[in-house]
């Protein structure tokens, strides 16, 4: 067995005994069963395991926990918060923003880095701040018009 | 007993009582009704619980087109019960009656008539029951929100399955609710399911472990075809905790956890027999197509790319296994598991939770056989998610192909057609224009890249080969390409599906800009139509597509909702194939390994998109998920003659290569 690395998801803390270079998507996939995050390419090209990094978006398929340090991270099973659904994920699920639904964990938490950073953003912004999030069902239009909601409702 | 009976009792029993109606294929009462034997093929069963819980059980799977929703809406019209009290129990092989699979846009033309034949039939029989449990005139009772009522009273549903004696199949005719009534039909009931995929909690098989699982890793060869020549598997086995599985040119490894597992298969060395040639470089050459004085289109073998890579959980116990995999095809994959271990079907369950999407590309079991291999040889759990490269590099492609076009047109009309395709599929090969001579082949081919089904089949090619060529008449003519069309089309269907695109598009009035350009296609394919119009913009030997206009027309629309972001995903998934997806081979080595040398669409490639739904409440419903994709990349290549002066031949468009 390796040293311990703590890490704090979703508030609490917790301990895994990866190795520091094992990528934070395994980590919290394999070791912390949050198989919310999903595994899409493992080069950082997808966005399916976008989870947030003291509120900024990262790639954890990219990300060694070596990184992480005593950062905050979040992954979509902290998003909803005694059964109810964040702005953002109530903004897809009421848009019916999906298809087969594999994306959407990765697609809400960029949108969710974006709705704290920036909650005015223009077409424009959210287009630039998502295209790395990718949909091969193509469910952009309608996630786009979830983004937006979600962006109005937080203002 | 009939085979169905033994079932029934089986199933009845599992389910702890309640009324069960066994959902027949239409042949199946047919033959009841002409009181022949009753069949011993069941479609889907469907259930009501002592406590009134409603339960479908289908081989169809979920994988992002939404049967769950529009079985659930089918069953929840017809019983009359709240959409949100009808559960969909699919693709788990021990409990649900055999089913080819869920592909060929089959879910809503074959099995959705018949589930809404068996919960109407269910819904009368339940009036039957309550008429004499209540001793009043079944006329006098109406079923509505799960009861039955009348002046004597009523019956909750689940009273009435907690006392449901019927033991033979209901040959009665029962009548449909007819569209004109639809409450639940019809309607934008939200996806099934969204809930669990907004919080992250649906377990797609990928996400799946169970105590005790091994993560397995699998040695995978360099080239098509290559043959391990010696293999050394000693570093690997010396690592605490790792399994090695071997099995002639089957070679696996299995850890306690993914790092380890990869860690030892990257410490195995072997050396391969390599004699592959095959490059995609030369397509015509690869499927040794002679040449031709006709006009030769080419399509390059493209990846399904599901983001969901294949993925199994295989649990070996005793002289059984249980599979948890994603795949349209859970009873095939059964079959692929029980040859490769040499058991009996009866051994394999097979479950499929819904899917993170296929388009085509999940027909086969090959992450579920190497899970299973694995598992039986080493005795526990097992699990296999493929990494993006392995998805590029072994999953089977929508094939390439080559399309050689003949036509002739005398004053804008077409006189004669003609029209092969090498290896890509017949699928669409047939022309929806009128022409009086016409001659319209597929020509199969041994492919040496591994390749199969994909969203609408051959039709894009043959489509895209098919209206590109009518994009190059129309220039000659010196005609404009929607009057061209209009022209050639006798099929109203066809005709007023271009027509409602080309308005909404504003095509006869359109401004195009210098560098610009716009085109229009259209095409039939699996009972629905489809026209696209494009306008787009070239810069710097790029395309870009601004705007996108599609009018769709799929017989009786069954959920607009659902159907709007079907028509949308597939076009932009269209301009995928249309503009940049190839998966390239050179001597034999696959070329293609991520994302990052596959493009595939973006949020910043989405162009204006637009839909036009012909709703047509006179025909039966047609499958929506495929055909929308087929127009796309016709019209772009139309709209680049006014862009710039010529269009391609190829897919993907490909500007920096002459015409």
């Amino acid at each position: 067995m390796g040293a311990l690395t703590k890490l704090r998801v979703n508030g609490a803390v917790r301990e895994t005994d990866a190795p520091e270079g094992t990528s934070l998507l395994e980590v919290l996939r394999n070791d912390l069963d949050l198989t919310g995050t999903k595994y899409g390419g493992g080069e950082g090209m997808c966005g399916a395991c976008t989870v947030l990094l003291d509120g900024v978006a990262v790639r954890s398929c990219i990300t060694p926990i070596s990184a992480v340090g005593d950062g905050a991270v979040e992954t979509i099973e902290g998003c909803e918060i005694d059964n109810h659904l964040s702005v953002v994920q109530q903004a897809f699920a009421d848009q019916g923003a999906m298809q087969c639904g594999y994306c959407v964990p990765g697609m809400v938490m960029s949108a969710t880095a974006l709705l704290r950073k920036n909650p005015k953003a223009t077409d424009k912004e959210i287009i630039e701040h998502m295209d790395g999030n990718v949909c091969r069902c193509c469910g952009y239009p309608q996630m786009l018009k979830a983004i937006k909601s979600a962006l109005g409702a937080g203002q | 007993m009939s085979l169905i009976e033994i079932t029934r009792r089986q199933l009845l029993k599992a389910l702890g009582g309640g009324f069960l109606v066994a959902v027949l294929p239409a042949w199946a009462i047919a033959r009841l009704q002409r009181g022949q034997q009753a069949p011993q093929t069941v479609d889907a069963w469907l259930h009501i619980s002592a406590t009134g819980e409603v339960t479908v059980l289908t081989g169809k799977v979920e994988v992002g087109q939404n049967a769950r929703t529009s079985v659930t809406q089918a069953v929840a019209e017809e019983l009359r019960v709240a959409a949100s009290s009808v559960k969909v129990v699919m693709g788990d092989t021990d409990l649900v009656p055999f089913d080819r699979g869920t592909f060929g846009s089959q879910t809503t033309p074959q099995m959705i008539p018949q589930i809404r034949r068996a919960a109407a039939t269910m819904r009368e029989a339940l009036v039957d029951m309550a008429a004499e449990r209540l001793s009043v005139a079944r006329s006098s009772l109406v079923a509505a929100d799960g009861v039955v009522t009348g002046c004597g009273g009523s019956l909750t549903y689940g009273e009435l399955a907690a006392g449901a004696k019927i033991t033979k199949a209901i040959p009665r005719e029962v009548a449909l609710t007819p569209v004109s009534d639809w409450k639940v039909m019809g309607t934008a009931v939200a996806k099934v399911g969204a809930y669990e995929m907004v919080n992250g909690a649906h377990k797609f098989a990928s996400d799946m472990m169970v105590e005790g699982m091994l993560w397995a890793k699998v040695l995978r060869s360099p080239s098509i075809g290559a043959k391990i020549g010696t293999v050394d598997v000693s570093k690997a086995q010396a690592m605490v905790g790792v399994r090695v599985v071997r099995d002639g040119e089957f070679v696996a490894v299995a850890a306690p956890s993914l790092r380890l597992a990869t860690a030892a298969r990257d410490a195995i060395t072997a050396e391969w027999v390599e004699t592959s040639k095959v490059s995609t470089g030369d397509l015509p050459k690869l499927f040794a197509v002679p040449s031709t004085e006709r006009v030769r289109y080419t399509c390059a073998y493209i990846a399904h790319a599901p983001l969901e890579p294949r993925a199994a959980l295989a649990v070996w116990a005793g002289d059984k296994i249980t599979v948890h995999t994603g795949t349209s095809r859970p009873f095939g994959v059964r079959t692929e598991v029980a040859t490769a271990l040499g058991i009996p079907e009866e051994k394999v369950r097979v479950i499929v939770p819904d899917t993170g999407s296929g388009y085509g590309g999940k027909h086969y079991g090959d992450a579920a056989v190497e899970a299973a291999r694995i598992s039986k040889a080493v005795g526990s759990p097992v699990k296999i998610v493929w990494t993006r490269e392995e998805e590029f590099k072994f999953a089977y492609c929508r094939p390439g192909g080559v399309i050689d076009v003949d036509a002739k047109v005398e004053d804008g009309e077409l006189q004669s057609w003609s029209h092969v395709n090498y290896n890509s599929g017949g699928a669409g090969l047939e022309t929806p224009y009128r022409v009086a001579q016409k001659s319209e082949r597929f020509q199969q081919f041994a492919s040496p890249i591994r390749q199969g089904s994909y969203r609408a089949l051959a039709s894009t090619f043959n489509n895209f080969a098919r209206e590109s060529h009518m994009n190059a008449l129309a220039r000659e003519a010196k005609m404009d390409l929607l009057d061209f069309r209009l022209a050639n089309l006798g099929d109203e269907r066809m005709i007023a599906v271009l027509n409602a695109c080309a308005e909404k598009f504003g095509w006869r009035t359109y401004s195009v800009e210098d560098g610009h350009g716009i085109g229009i296609a259209c095409g039939t394919e699996k009972g629905s139509y489809v026209a696209t119009a494009a306008e787009i913009a070239v810069k710097d030997n790029e395309i870009k597509v601004l705007r996108a206009v599609t009018a769709y027309e799929c017989g009786k629309v069954l959920n607009p909702a659902l159907l709007q972001l079907q028509i949308g995903g597939a076009v932009l998934q269209g301009l995928g194939g249309a503009l940049w997806e190839a998966v390239e081979y050179k001597d034999g080595r696959c070329e293609t390994s991520a994302f990052s040398s596959y493009r595939v669409p973006r949020y910043s490639d989405s162009p204006v998109l637009e839909t036009v739904v012909l709703d047509r409440p006179d025909l039966p419903p047609a499958g929506a998920g495929e055909t929308p994709i087929i127009a796309i990349a016709p019209a772009i290549n139309g709209a680049l003659f006014q862009a710039i002066g010529s269009q391609r031949n190829s897919l993907p468009l490909r500007l920096g290569l002459l015409p």
